[in-house]
Formats: C-alpha cells, structure tokens, sequence
C-alpha cells in the first residue's frame, strides 16, 4: 500500500514538473535556403479579410495562377492573427516552419533578431525586381535601420479618422476634427444619450500601442533613445499617455465600456450608430460587413495638435501599418520562395490584393491605379506618404507592445471605475512597464 | 511420489505466480518510455532553459543562448524589482484563487451528492444538468462566460442591474479591476464543481446502507450520520479529489486566458497566465522556464506534504 502511495506520488508529481516546465524546445537547425523540393511551398498567411474562408477565397485563385505560371505548388494556411506570432515563434524554435510567411510589420526588427528569417540583400531584392520598387516608408518598417530587410512589403495600411456623416449632421457639426481640441469640442457634443464620439479599443495590446505612439510622436517624444534603450517614462511619453486616456477619464468623450473591448467591438459600436468616430486602419471592409454601406461613413486624417496640419515630426498621426511578407532562412525551395514572393509583390497583384483587402500598395506602380484614388484611400495613401512614422525597429518591439500596452489597458481600467489618472499614476505605469524590459 | 507432484505443482504455481506478478509492469513499460519521451525530456531541456539567457536572439538555436547561473531565479525571487514583485503578487493571488474555488468546489459537489442520494422524481434529469458544465469543451464555456460577464451587453449586468435591481442603475466592470477575480472565481467553480459531484457521488454508493439504518436505530440525526458516516467513508476519495482539483486550479491556463487574454487584471493574474506572459509574450523564454521551475517546486513540496499528511491521519483514524 505505502509503495503504491509512493509509486502514485511520483507519478503525479513528474507528471506535474512536466507540464509546467515543457515549454518548448529547438533543434539545432542551420540550413539555409536550399533547392530540395523545388516544385512545392508552404505559405502562412495571415487573415487579412473578415475571415479565414474569405481569405482562402481570396487568395486561393491567385496561387493556381502562380502555379500555372511556374510548376509551383503552393499550400496556403491562413493563420488567426491572435495566433501568428506565436506560430512564427514555435516554427522558429523547432526550424519547421513554412517557406514563405506573412508578419505583421511592427514584427519585424524582433523576428528579424532570431535570425530566422531570410535577409533582404541587393541579391535577393533584384530576384524580385529591386528595392526602389517600394515605398520607402514601408521598407522602413520591414527591419532595423542599417540591416538588411528582413521582410519585404505587401500590404500597407495607415490609421484615419472614421466619422459616421448621419450623426454629425443631425449633430450639427460640418467637417470632422482636425485637431484634438476640436475633437474634444465635437466630442462633448455627440455624447449625450447613450451615444459617444469616439470609439476605443482598452483591452487590446496592440492598438493601444499604436495610439499611444502616435500621441508620443505628437509630443515629440519616442518609446526608445537612438541607442535603442527603453524611454517610456519621459514627462513627454507620460503626457502622451495621459491625454490618450483622458479622452475617457476627463473629457468624457469615450465610453467608460470602452475600456474593455479587445475583439473590434467599437467598429461594431460604430456601425450601429452607439459611437461616432473611431480612429482605424484600413476599416471599409469591415464596415460593410457589419451593413453599413459606402457613403455612409467619411474619412478624414487623425487629428494632430491644436494649429497644425498633418505632417512629419510632431504632426505624425499614423504609425505605418502593414503586412510584410518573409522567408524562413531554412527553406527547401530557396528559389521558389523568391519567385512567389515576386509573384505577389508584382504589379497586378498588388493592385488586385490590396483593392481585395482595402490596404494600399506598397509597391509603387501599384498605387498610382485609380482604384487607390477614392475618397477613402487617398486619405490613407497622403497620411502613408507623409505624416507616418514606422513603430520602433528595435529587437524589444514585441515586449514593448506587452508592457506599454498593457500599462495603456490598467490606466483605461482605471479611468473606467472611475478612479483619478493623473500624471503620476500615469508615469508610475510607464515606469513598471520600463522595468520589465529586461536587457 | 506424491512429495514430488505437490513440489513440482508448487514449482508451477510459484513461476505462475512471478510471471502474473511481472506481468502488469510489462504492461505499462510502453507508457512509462514514452512518459519519459514526452514528459521528462521537455523538462529536462526546460530546467536546462532556466540557466540561460533565453532572448529572441537565440530561440532558434536555444543552446548557444548564454549562461547565466541563477541570474534568472534572482530576477524572479528579487521581491524589490517590479519582476520578482509581479511574480510573488500572482503566487499570492493564486494561492488565494485556488483555496477559494477548490474549498467551494468541494463543498458543492458533495453537498449536492448528498442530497441526491435519495431517490425521487427528476432525479437522474437533474444528475444530468450538474455534469454539463463537465461535459462542455472548456474553451467554448468560458467564452461564453467572458460574453456574458460583459459590462454594456452581458447578462450578467443585465439580470443584476435591469432586472433585480442591485447595485444602482450603473454596470459593474466584471472583466476589469478588482472585480475580475471574482468572476474568475466563478466560471473556475462552475466549470470545477461538477468533476467533485461525480467523484463523491461515485464514492457514496459504496456505503453500506445498513451502517445508516443501525445509525439511526442508535439515535443519530441526519449531521452524525454525515459527520460519522458520510466523510470518514468518502476520506480516501476526498483525499485525492482535492490534490486533483487543487493541481487543476493552480495550472489552470484555459480560463483566466479565454476571459483575459494575453495581459490579464492584476487582480485575476493567475501564475500560469503570469508566467506565459513572461515567457512567451515578452519573449524572456529563460526567466519564464526560472519562474516554471520554481512553481514546480512550489507544487511539489505541497503535494508530497499533502500526500504525507493527510496519509497519516487516515491512517491514525482507520486504526
């Protein structure tokens, strides 16, 4: 009985010490880029349209035609966005990944540090028809500033203000802010009986990330010094922060239920007529999926401070957003991989897709089509030319987008529960999340 | 003759005997190899881990990460850094989430399977509708769960608030700030509960019914009988129930992560979800295997204490 006791005890216990510490390994792996089974590849995509099916729709025609062109076959996983990363992350430690993949380009510099991912040198830029076939902006965020790109772009999308033009004029008002005192007048003006401005997305990592930078940009602050050391707590990235979230707390703008939402609801809050302005990427498509219809909204750039007009420097309103596209190093089909991505960063792909998704083209002949030429794209396209900055190219972006953003979720909450944000609670926050950056 | 057949018979019964005796070790040799595979190797490689400087820089090729002694366990045991203060914060967090949901969890499940032991109409219906929450994928559930505890559209806000009329017209906050430990708490019971009803409705069907009936007889009301009957019979069962369900809450991952998220409130930011975040979210894949390794131990020495103590008492008590 005592040795079963025992024996059970031991079992239970290995079992335990199993499952907390089975955290993943890696192989040994330093293949790169060789010919072995050059009629097949496998592409990761990521899911760009309003789901998985959609996508495969999407791109399932292109690939037959990229097939027919060159023998290739390609085999097209489309993988949730809230599981990408870590997808990227295993394949990168166990070396069995896909060919060819799709990142999010905020990514870049930190996949770019674990070495996996093919690097973009003048050899394998002229495969596909060289770098000034791109926009500079978006090759700006596809790596660390004097390395190599390691990611080529695809898909460019930048952040505008969506207003809904039924509320403004039942409202009364004439044209959608352009600076963030008028978005604060305008605001107290639409909320009122259960209806707010702006929409928010509190809970969610990443776009309280790209809020908060552009609100830093706009203070001529940054999240990072030139040596690339952390600087989230600076008096400007605390003022940054804090006139974000006093859009909840203080001007009273946003709706404290705000501070919750993770999975888009304010774009559904939106098309139901709850919120009048949300500041988005690329959200037509999305819109109509939830039956609005086109005409229904405007697009106008994002706001930027009081007397300015929408710029470089501190009149940044947008980070540049975007998907890009990288090889793993190890691949099998070295030169397969080069001619797909060519394939889909060619001209009439790039017009097709990104009209497809509602993104812009970063390639440059792409994006003189009409097509790009609506009301709604020239926006984005004027903001992507000259008023985006691309986040932090620095090995830590992944980190910082956790303990920012996070930081960015506690202050919302707070603002929520009705609790005071001041500067100091503010910096207290930006000063924890400084910490945990580990170095 | 006859001494010779009985020897050899003897003979036959004792190698039947060692074959018999070796027979179930055979068995499960194929388990216990492939346990070895696919527990004790990863674990091996995650202690491994622990040692180095586990950043993007090296997860392709984690053994050429640095070493670094115990700099990992520092950072996570240093209380004074915002690090080991945020680790010792969800351990106590835990700890506290665990004794709640597994005391309430226990108490349900055996009060509830007490009460169905006798016998009336809707019985087995109502058997049924307790084990649902057992037989639902958890993902799904506590989806559900998250939707419902929403502040602006959830059900929850709306039958308390719209419908019963408690706590002011205004809407609580469920998944943020102090109260998303409490709903944590909740769906964990929920989901939790049924498991504790089966096992203890398992074991009160091996009570004799006669030691009830002679209990009577002697004068003992309905709380004797369970205080001197009930518990002391289901002791064993108890035993291992609640080491169970007290590995289970402590590990649990699915919920606190469907409800949260990758970051979730302090007040709800149970140590599984902490150390993921650590790890696979900041990408510090050492520190998080330092913190893994010392939750281990955490687990390990309550167990074995557990296991000890809770031996000898039952078995203090059966003598």
């Amino acid at each position: 009985m005592r040795r079963t006791r025992a024996v059970a005890v031991t079992a239970v216990t290995v079992s335990m010490l199993a499952a907390a510490t089975a955290c993943g390994g890696g192989t040994a792996d330093n293949g790169s880029g060789s010919n072995t089974a050059p009629k097949e590849l496998t592409y990761w995509a990521s899911n760009q349209g309003p789901d998985i099916a959609a996508d495969q729709a999407t791109l399932g025609p292109e690939l037959k035609k990229f097939e027919e062109q060159t023998g290739i076959k390609v085999k097209l996983e489309v993988v949730p966005w809230a599981d990408l990363l870590n997808r990227i992350l295993a394949a990168t430690a166990s070396g069995q990944g896909p060919d060819v993949l799709n990142i999010g380009n905020t990514w870049s510099s930190s996949l770019q540090a674990t070495g996996a991912l093919l690097p973009w040198d003048a050899k394998n830029f002229d495969a596909i028809g060289g770098r000034s076939r791109f926009v500079d902006s978006a090759i700006g965020s596809a790596g660390a500033a004097g390395k190599d790109p390691a990611a080529v772009p695809l898909y460019s999308m930048s952040y505008a203000l969506y207003y809904n033009k039924k509320m403004f004029q039942e409202a009364g008002i004439e044209k959608p802010p352009a600076t963030w005192d008028e978005m604060v007048t305008i605001g107290q003006k639409l909320s009122k009986d259960g209806k707010w401005a702006l929409g928010a997305e509190g809970s969610n990592l990443s776009n309280n990330i790209h809020q908060a930078f552009v609100f830093s940009q706009q203070h001529g602050a940054n999240f990072f010094d030139a040596g690339g050391k952390p600087t989230f707590d600076t008096p400007e990235n605390v003022d940054a922060v804090k006139q974000y979230v006093d859009l909840m707390a203080k001007d009273k703008i946003i709706a404290p239920g705000n501070a919750e939402y993770d999975k888009n609801q304010s774009l559904s809050d939106f098309a139901s007529g709850k919120t009048a302005m949300v500041l988005w990427q690329s959200a037509a498509s999305s819109f109509k999926s939830h039956g609005m219809k086109e005409g229904d909204w405007g697009v106008a750039p994002v706001p930027v401070p009081a007397g300015g007009a929408p710029g470089a420097g501190k009149n940044t309103n947008s980070m540049v957003a975007g998907i890009n596209m990288a090889v793993f190093k190890n691949t099998d089909n070295l030169d397969g991989s080069l001619k797909f991505v060519k394939f889909m960063t060619g001209d009439e792909e790039q017009k097709l897709l990104n009209k497809t998704y509602g993104s812009i083209p970063p390639v440059k002949a792409a994006q003189t089509d009409p097509a790009f030429a609506n009301a709604d794209l020239t926006v984005l396209r004027n903001t992507l030319s000259t008023s985006a900055a691309p986040l932090p190219q620095v090995p830590e972006e992944s980190q910082f987008e956790t303990a920012v953003g996070t930081a960015v979720k506690e202050l919302f909450a707070d603002a929520a529960a009705g609790r005071p944000v001041t500067t100091d609670s503010v910096k207290a926050k930006l000063t924890k999340a400084q910490q945990q950056m580990q170095k | 003759m006859k001494g010779r057949v009985r020897r050899t018979t003897a003979r036959v019964r004792r190698t039947g005997r060692v074959r018999r005796a070796a027979l179930p070790y055979l068995l499960l040799l194929p388990a216990l190899l492939l346990e070895l595979l696919i527990h004790l190797v990863p674990m091996a490689m995650g202690i491994a881990m622990s040692f180095r400087q586990l950043t993007q820089f090296f997860i392709r090729d984690w053994s050429r990460a640095p070493w670094t002694g115990f700099d990992n366990y520092e950072l996570a045991v240093d209380i004074n850094k915002p690090v080991g203060e945020a680790l010792l914060g969800s351990f106590f967090t835990t700890c506290l989430f665990t004794l709640l949901s597994v005391g309430l969890c226990w108490f349900l499940g055996t009060a509830a399977a007490v009460f169905m032991q006798e016998t009336f109409r809707g019985r087995g219906v109502l058997r049924a509708l307790f084990l649902i929450p057992y037989a639902l994928p958890g993902y799904a559930a506590v989806i559900t769960w998250a939707f419902m505890f929403q502040r602006d559209n959830g059900l929850v806000n709306h039958v308390l608030h719209d419908q019963l009329g408690i706590g002011g017209a205004e809407h609580t906050f469920w998944l943020l700030g102090d109260n998303s430990f409490w709903a944590l708490l909740t769906v964990s019971v929920w989901k939790g509960w049924p498991f504790a009803f089966l096992i203890v409705m398992a074991a009160l069907q091996n009570i004799p019914k006669d030691l009830y009936e002679a209990a009577a007889l002697d004068g003992a009301g309905i709380w004797q009988q369970i205080r001197r009957i009930t518990l002391p019979s289901v002791g064993a069962v108890n035993q291992v129930l609640i080491l169970v369900l007290f590995l289970w809450t402590f590990n649990d991952f699915t919920t606190p992560f469907v409800m949260f998220g990758k970051s979730a409130p302090p007040a709800a930011d149970l140590i599984s979800i902490h150390i993921y975040q650590s790890s696979f979210v900041t990408w510090n894949f050492g520190t998080g295997s330092a913190m893994s390794v010392l939750l281990l131990l955490f687990l390990l020495v309550v167990t074995a204490g557990y296991l000890i103590f809770t031996t000898r008492g039952r078995r203090k008590a059966d003598g």
